[in-house]
C-alpha cells in the first residue's frame, strides 16, 4: 500500500479548527483533519464523540461555528449535500440510501441521470459505465439486478459505485462494516484499497479498533468533540487506541475468572418454534444452563437464535418441547410469569423490545416492575419511589444523563443499553438471558456490560448469552453451543474452543467434510 | 431513528424551564389557530367579491371576528353558552385522546355519542318520575354504559381478529345512526305525535347550576378531564395504556397484555363519548328527535388533535371550538357571515394540525432539528407522546 502522506502535494481535504456547537453541547471543538490523495484516513471515536457531526459539516448538512474547509488547498464554503457532491465529496451512509425496488442501474442514476436526449435516459450508456467502473475496482455487477434482492455487502458496493459514478474524489464511509459479515468486510476492504491506489481519498469512520488498524493509513481519534491523538497503524495497537478513545485504560478482553457451576437452572428439551411467518425456526433444541455458568450460543444471525430466546422468556409459544426452570415446567408461561420467576431478559432489539423511547428514563427503569411495590400501591403509582430508585440506578450503572426525567430516546446507544441492563440486572436472578447485549456499542459500554454479566454469573445466576459476535461468545462463555438452521449442532468448551473451528461450525453446521466432529459438553 | 445531526449529550444539558415547556406544548396549537383565523379572514374578503354591488369592506373580517368573540365571551350568558357548547367536546375530546394514547384511532366517537344519548334517553324516560337524585345518576350511567358497549365491540374485534378500529368504528357509526332513527320513530316515539320525538326525561334532566342554562354536565366534564389525566399519569393502568400506545412490542415484553388493554381502552373511550351524548341529552335537549346528532363526535377528533391528547389541554381546546359555535350566531347577525364559517375554521385547524410536523420543523429551524416529517411523525404527534422529545 502506498502511503502518500507527507508529500509536498496539498491535501485533497483539509478541515481546520472546526467547531460546531449545539445548545448545551460542543459537538466539535476545534477539530483539524488532513486527508491526502490516495490515503485511507480513519476517524475513530466512541458513539457521540462528534464523528458524525464533523462529517455533516463536511457534507454541508451543518454549518460550522468556526473553522474552515479546504479542498486541494483552497478554502471552500460547502452549501449543502449537492454542492458537496459537485465538489467530489461523497458519503456512504451507515443506513443505505437506496430504493430497494429499483435496479442497481436506476439507483445509481437517481439524481445523476445520464440523458440520451431531453426526455429519455440513456440507460445503455449508463449501464456500460457502471459495469466498467465495477470491473475497475474488482467486482462484476449486474446493473439490471433489483437492489432489494442483493445482499447487504453488495448493496454497499452499489452505494460506493453511486459515489464513483458521480466522480467522487473524497469518499466518506460512515461505519461501513457495521452490517457486514467478516467475509464481506474483507471484500469491501479490497475495494477500498483499490480506490486509494487510484488516488481517491477515503475517510473511514468506525469504532472497531481492529478494522481501523487493518485498513487505515492514518488514524485520527476523537473524544468529546476534540482530536485526542493521531497514529499510524504501525506505531499503535488496540489497547493504545482504546485508551485514547475512551480516555482511560480499557480492558478489551474480559477477565472471566473461574466459574463454579452448580445445579441446572434452565433445561430446554426438544424445543421447536416457528418464526413470525410461520416457518419452523427452532427445530428441536436441547440445552441446559447451570447456576453460575455462562452458556454462549454462537451462530450466524437468523439461524433461530431470536426465536429460541423468545420461546424461553415467554414471548413466543413453542410449537413443541418443554422449557423448565429449576425443575418446574414453565413452557408457554407469560413474560410476566417468567419475570416474576427471577428470569431477566436483555432483548436483541432495544428499540423494539427493551425500551419505550418516548418514555422517561425513570419509567423505562420500572418497565417490568411498575405494578409492584414499591413502585405502585394498588393501581396508584409512587412517583417518588420511582424517581429515587432511578437516581440510584443511574449512579450505580453509570448511565450518563442529565436527569431521570429525560426521554430514553435522547440517550446514546450505550446509555440506552445500560438502562436495559440496570433494569434487568438489579435484582436477584435465577436466569439471565442475553440476546446481542452489546450490539452497536462502543468499547467503554461493552466492557461495562461484560463485567456486569460476569458479576451476575459469579453471584450464581445461570446465563444464556446469544451473540452474532463470535469474539464475544468466545471471551465470555464457559460453554459454547453452535446454532445452525434451528439446531444446536455442537457444544464446545468455552476456554479451549478454537475460533476457526467454531466459525466453521457456524457457517456449515459441521455437516461437511471438515473433519470436525461435534463435541459433547464436559462438565 | 436518530436525527442525523443531534449529537449525543456529551455534556450535561439543562432540563428545559417551565416557560419553554409551556411553549413546546402550546406553540403548535397557537400557531395553527392563528393561521386558521388569518385564512378565515382571507375567505371572508374573497367572499365579498362574489356579491355583486356590495361595497368592498376591508374591515369585514374584523367586524365578523369581534362579533364571534363577543358572542362567545361578551357577557355572562354568552360565556355560559360557550361552556354548554364545550361540554360534549370535552368528553368527546377525552374519548378520542385516550384512544390515541393507546395507539388507537377511535373515529367512532360520533356513533358512541349517539348510542350514549340513546341510552340516556331510554333510561331517563323510564325514570322520569323517580326522584332526581336517583334518576340522574342512573340515566347518566345508562349513557355511559351504552357508549362503552359501542366502543367495546370494535375493541373486541380488533383484539380477536385484528380488524382495524378505524374501519370498524366507522361502520359502527352508521349502525348507530340507523339504530337511533329506528328507535326514535318506532318504539320510543311519543304515540300520535306528528314528528318522531321521544318523551321528556323529566326528573332525570341535569339541573342548571350556572346562569340560565349552564347544566351539571359542565362540572362533570371538568371532573372527567382531571380524572382521565389522573388515570393516565398516576395509575399503573394509565402507564400500561401509554406503554401499549408508544410501543406495543415493548409492552408485551414488559408483561403487559396489549389485547386486553386494547379492549379496555376502546370500552373506556366509548364510555367517555357516551357521556358526551348523555350531557347533550340530559343537559340540553331533554328528549330526542330523529335529527338528534350534531357533529360533536367528529369535532372531538379535532379537539383531541389540537390538544395533542393531553387531557388537561383538551379543556381549553374544547372551549375554543365551543366558543366558536356559541359566537357563530352573533357573527351571522352582525356581519352577515354564515355560521358555516366556523366549520371552515375548524376544518382548517385540523388540516394545519395534520401538517404540524412540518410546522414544528419551521418553528424550531436553526435551534434544533427534528426527525423526518413522515407518517411516523404524524402518528407520533397524534399520540402526543413522542413529539415532546
Amino acid at each position: 500500500m502506498t502511503d502518500q502522506t507527507g508529500t509536498s502535494l496539498a491535501p485533497a481535504l483539509e478541515m481546520r479548527g472546526i467547531t460546531k456547537r449545539y445548545p448545551g453541547v460542543v459537538a466539535n471543538d476545534g477539530i483539524s483533519l488532513e486527508v491526502h490523495p490516495g490515503e485511507i484516513h480513519a476517524l475513530l471515536g466512541e458513539n457521540g464523540a462528534g464523528k458524525t457531526t464533523l462529517m455533516n459539516v463536511l457534507y454541508g448538512l451543518a454549518r460550522p461555528d468556526e473553522g474552515e474547509i479546504l479542498l486541494d488547498g483552497r478554502v471552500v464554503r460547502i452549501a449543502g449535500p449537492s454542492d458537496a457532491i459537485a465538489r467530489g465529496i461523497n458519503m456512504v451512509h451507515q443506513h443505505f440510501m437506496l430504493v430497494p425496488v429499483l435496479s442497481v442501474g436506476d439507483n445509481i442514476l437517481l439524481g445523476e441521470e445520464t440523458m440520451a436526449n431531453r426526455v429519455f435516459l440513456d440507460r445503455k450508456e449508463a449501464h456500460r459505465r457502471i459495469v466498467e467502473l465495477g470491473r475497475r475496482f474488482g467486482f462484476e455487477i449486474d446493473p439490471e439486478a433489483r437492489v432489494g434482492s442483493l445482499s447487504v455487502g453488495w448493496q454497499q458496493r452499489v452505494e460506493i459505485l453511486k459515489a464513483l459514478y458521480r466522480n467522487a474524489r473524497i469518499l466518506v464511509l460512515d461505519e461501513p462494516t457495521a452490517v457486514l459479515t467478516p467475509q464481506e468486510t474483507e471484500e469491501i476492504f479490497a475495494v477500498l484499497r483499490r480506490l486509494a491506489a487510484e488516488g481517491h481519498s477515503i475517510v473511514f469512520i468506525s469504532h472497531k479498533l481492529y478494522e481501523v488498524l487493518e485498513i487505515a493509513d492514518r488514524i485520527t481519534v476523537i473524544r468529546r468533540g476534540r482530536v485526542v491523538g493521531q497514529r499510524r497503524p504501525a506505531e499503535t495497537n488496540e489497547d493504545d487506541l482504546a485508551e485514547l478513545m475512551v480516555g482511560r485504560e480499557v480492558q478489551l478482553t474480559v477477565d472471566r475468572g473461574t466459574s463454579h457451576p452448580g445445579a441446572p437452572v434452565l433445561r430446554v428439551s426438544g424445543l421447536q418454534a416457528k418464526d413470525d411467518r410461520g416457518n419452523p425456526a427452532v427445530r428441536g433444541v436441547d440445552l441446559e444452563v447451570r447456576a453460575g455458568e455462562i452458556l454462549g450460543i454462537a451462530g450466524v444471525a437468523g439461524n433461530g437464535q431470536d426465536e429460541l430466546v423468545e420461546s424461553i422468556v415467554g414471548l413466543r409459544r413453542p410449537s413443541a418441547g418443554t422449557v423448565s426452570l429449576a425443575g418446574t415446567d414453565v413452557t408457554g408461561h407469560s413474560p410476566r410469569d417468567m419475570n416474576e420467576a427471577a428470569v431477566a431478559y436483555v432483548p436483541a432489539d432495544r428499540h423494539r423490545f427493551g425500551l419505550i423511547t418516548p418514555f422517561s428514563l425513570a419509567d423505562n427503569l420500572v418497565l417490568t416492575s411498575y405494578y409492584r411495590r414499591p413502585y405502585a400501591r394498588g393501581v396508584l403509582r409512587d412517583g417518588d419511589a420511582i424517581q429515587r430508585d432511578a437516581a440510584s440506578a443511574i449512579e450505580r450503572f453509570d448511565i450518563r444523563t442529565p436527569s431521570p426525567t429525560v426521554t430514553a430516546g435522547t440517550l446514546s446507544g450505550g446509555n440506552q443499553q445500560k438502562t436495559v441492563v440496570a433494569r434487568e440486572f438489579d435484582r436477584e436472578l435465577k436466569l439471565l438471558v442475553l440476546d446481542q447485549p452489546t450490539r452497536g456499542l462502543d468499547v467503554g459500554s461493552i466492557e461495562f456490560i461484560h463485567r456486569q454479566v460476569i458479576a451476575k454469573r459469579d453471584a450464581g445466576t445461570a446465563v444464556l448469552l446469544v451473540s452474532a459476535e463470535l469474539d464475544e461468545v468466545l471471551e465470555m462463555s464457559d460453554r459454547i453451543g453452535v446454532m445452525y438452521a434451528g439446531k444446536i449442532v455442537a457444544v464446545v468448551d468455552g476456554r479451549t474452543a478454537d475460533k476457526n473451528e467454531v466459525g466453521l461450525l457456524m457457517a456449515t453446521g459441521g455437516a461437511d467434510r471438515s473433519g470436525i466432529t461435534p463435541v459433547e459438553a464436559r462438565p | 431513528m436518530s436525527a442525523p445531526l443531534a449529537p449525543a449529550p456529551t455534556q450535561v444539558r439543562r432540563p428545559p424551564g417551565l416557560l419553554s415547556r409551556a411553549w413546546s406544548v402550546a406553540a403548535v396549537p397557537v400557531v395553527v389557530t392563528v393561521l386558521s383565523v388569518l385564512l378565515g379572514a382571507a375567505i371572508m374578503l374573497f367572499s365579498e367579491l362574489l356579491v355583486p354591488g356590495r361595497p368592498f369592506d376591508w374591515g369585514l373580517p374584523l367586524t365578523a371576528y369581534s362579533a364571534l368573540v363577543s358572542g362567545a365571551v361578551g357577557n355572562p350568558d354568552a360565556i355560559v353558552s360557550t361552556l354548554v357548547y364545550s361540554t360534549p367536546l370535552v368528553f368527546g375530546g377525552l374519548a378520542v385522546g385516550f384512544g390515541f394514547k393507546a395507539g388507537l384511532f377511535n373515529i367512532g366517537a360520533q356513533g358512541q355519542f349517539l348510542v350514549g344519548a340513546l341510552g340516556a334517553v331510554m333510561a331517563g324516560v323510564a325514570l322520569a318520575n323517580v326522584p332526581a337524585p336517583i334518576a340522574i345518576p342512573l340515566a347518566a350511567l345508562a349513557g355511559l354504559v351504552a357508549g362503552g358497549i359501542w366502543g367495546f365491540i370494535p375493541g373486541f374485534l380488533k383484539a380477536v381478529s385484528g380488524a382495524h378500529e378505524v374501519v370498524s368504528t366507522i361502520m359502527m357509526n352508521y349502525v348507530a345512526v340507523q339504530l337511533l332513527a329506528a328507535l326514535v320513530s318506532g318504539p320510543l316515539k311519543v304515540p300520535r305525535s306528528p314528528s318522531p320525538v321521544t318523551f321528556d326525561v323529566g326528573n332525570a334532566a341535569f339541573p342548571v347550576i350556572l346562569g340560565r342554562n349552564g347544566h351539571l354536565g359542565i362540572a362533570l366534564a371538568l371532573l372527567a378531564a382531571i380524572f382521565v389525566w389522573w388515570l393516565l399519569y398516576r395509575t399503573t393502568w394509565g402507564f400500561e395504556v401509554r406503554a401499549v400506545g408508544a410501543n406495543r412490542d415493548a409492552a408485551r415484553y414488559a408483561g403487559m397484555r396489549p389485547k386486553l388493554i386494547t379492549v379496555a381502552t376502546m370500552t373506556f373511550s366509548g364510555a367517555l363519548a357516551g357521556l358526551a351524548g348523555t350531557s347533550v341529552l340530559l343537559g340540553v335537549t331533554h328528549s330526542m328527535t330523529s335529527s338528534f346528532g350534531t357533529t360533536v363526535g367528529f369535532d372531538s377528533i379535532a379537539v383531541a388533535l389540537l390538544a395533542r391528547s393531553n387531557p388537561l389541554v383538551i379543556v381549553p381546546a374544547a372551549l375554543l371550538f365551543g366558543g366558536m359555535r356559541a359566537g357563530a350566531g352573533l357573527m351571522q347577525i352582525k356581519a352577515q357571515i354564515p355560521v358555516e364559517l366556523v366549520d371552515v375554521l375548524q376544518a382548517t385547524i385540523l388540516l394545519f394540525l395534520v401538517a404540524s410536523p412540518v410546522l414544528r420543523r419551521v418553528l424550531r429551524a436553526g435551534s434544533r432539528r427534528v426527525g423526518p416529517a413522515g407518517s411516523d411523525a404524524v402518528v407520533a404527534s397524534l399520540g402526543g407522546e413522542a413529539a415532546a422529545s
